[in-house]
């Protein structure tokens, strides 16, 4: 019976439970957490903090990561 | 052989002996991107920040083959138009790596990719007050580096030609100038296209040299990796060595006394 809440990850949406944290997210998706950076609402999301943010509907996430570039 | 005094440079206290710095864009792969690395001997490599696919989160990442740890990434802002969205971007590189020393590039038009100046001051100085290290792409103006240096940019890395040309350094006057008027590391970053022409660079007297698209985009990348790391070598010993004076004619280097 538990909820979801509707999220924007990277721009598309994506679906989770209802109470999940910022870390919840990124195992969901099945990301190494320590070697991506998350910005939530705008605001960066430090590392330290993922298991304490609790997401919220409507919240616009991006995750990053080191690609190749000059 | 004779030995020369360790030869090294330094950019906001952090120390290096490899003036080349690589980029890591435009590889076939990244098995070949770091044996290019490797023949480079480059100790410090440039890296974008990118979406992650969330849909392939298992997909081969660049830190699986050039390890953080032995070589320094430094995170760019490559295609950012904005002084807003280069900010936003390095605090997420800051975020991912856990590096203050940056690169910031603020571009003004998708054809040069030429700096927007006035975004990059603006980013430059933002970025200086958030405690990072930005080393700042440029125009190859001595008063805009001044400048940059002023607002509190680590190293002023003006173009050589735009990026990805090849075309090599076009005004090696201003080059020469910003090296000369500067008081932290200059590297030029964008336009070198083969060998010389990153020994021109280094012959200016800059302090190290950036590139990807020549090493990246050359038949044999790791072969032209090595040579530019011999490039860099050979034009900084000639700068250090001081190149003869320049004369309209001919000087004979036999003697002329005791001609038969």
């Amino acid at each position: 019976m538990a909820a979801e809440i509707l999220l924007t990850v990277n721009g598309e949406p994506r679906r989770i439970a209802a109470g999940s944290s910022i870390a919840d997210l990124v195992a969901q998706i099945g990301l190494d957490p320590k070697k991506v950076a998350v910005e939530h609402n705008a605001e960066i999301a430090p590392r330290s903090t993922l298991a304490d943010v609790t997401l919220s509907e409507g919240d616009v996430l991006e995750i990053v990561h080191f690609v190749g570039g000059g | 052989m004779t030995d020369f005094p360790a030869d090294t440079w330094t950019v906001a206290g952090r120390t290096f002996t490899s003036r080349l710095i690589v980029g890591t864009g435009k590889y076939k792969d990244f098995a070949q991107n770091a044996a290019a690395v490797e023949a480079s001997g480059a100790e410090i490599v440039t890296v974008a920040v990118r979406r992650v696919n969330v849909s392939d989160p298992k997909a081969p990442m660049l830190t699986d083959f050039i390890d953080p740890k032995k070589i320094t990434y430094l995170p760019n802002t490559a295609g950012c138009f904005t002084a807003e969205d280069a900010i936003r971007t390095l605090r997420l590189a800051r975020e991912a790596g856990g590096w203050d020393l940056v690169k910031l590039e603020v571009l003004g038009e998708a054809r040069t990719l030429y700096p927007d100046m006035r975004e990059t001051l603006k980013a430059t100085e933002i970025l200086a007050n958030e405690g990072f290290l930005p080393m700042v792409y440029c125009v190859d103006d001595p008063i805009a580096a001044k400048q940059l240096e002023e607002a509190g940019a680590v190293a002023v890395m003006p173009l050589g030609a735009p990026i990805g040309s090849g075309l090599g350094i076009q005004n090696k006057v201003t080059v020469r100038l910003i090296v000369e008027g500067a008081k932290v590391p200059v590297l030029v970053d964008a336009g070198v296209g083969t060998a010389s022409e990153a020994a021109v660079a280094m012959e200016l007297g800059c302090d190290g040299v950036l590139m990807n698209t020549a090493i990246a985009e050359a038949k044999e990348p790791v072969r032209m990796a090595r040579a530019m790391k011999l490039a860099v070598e050979a034009g900084r010993h000639a700068y250090l060595a001081g190149r003869m004076g320049q004369r309209r004619y001919a000087d004979p280097s036999s003697p002329l006394a005791g001609l038969i």
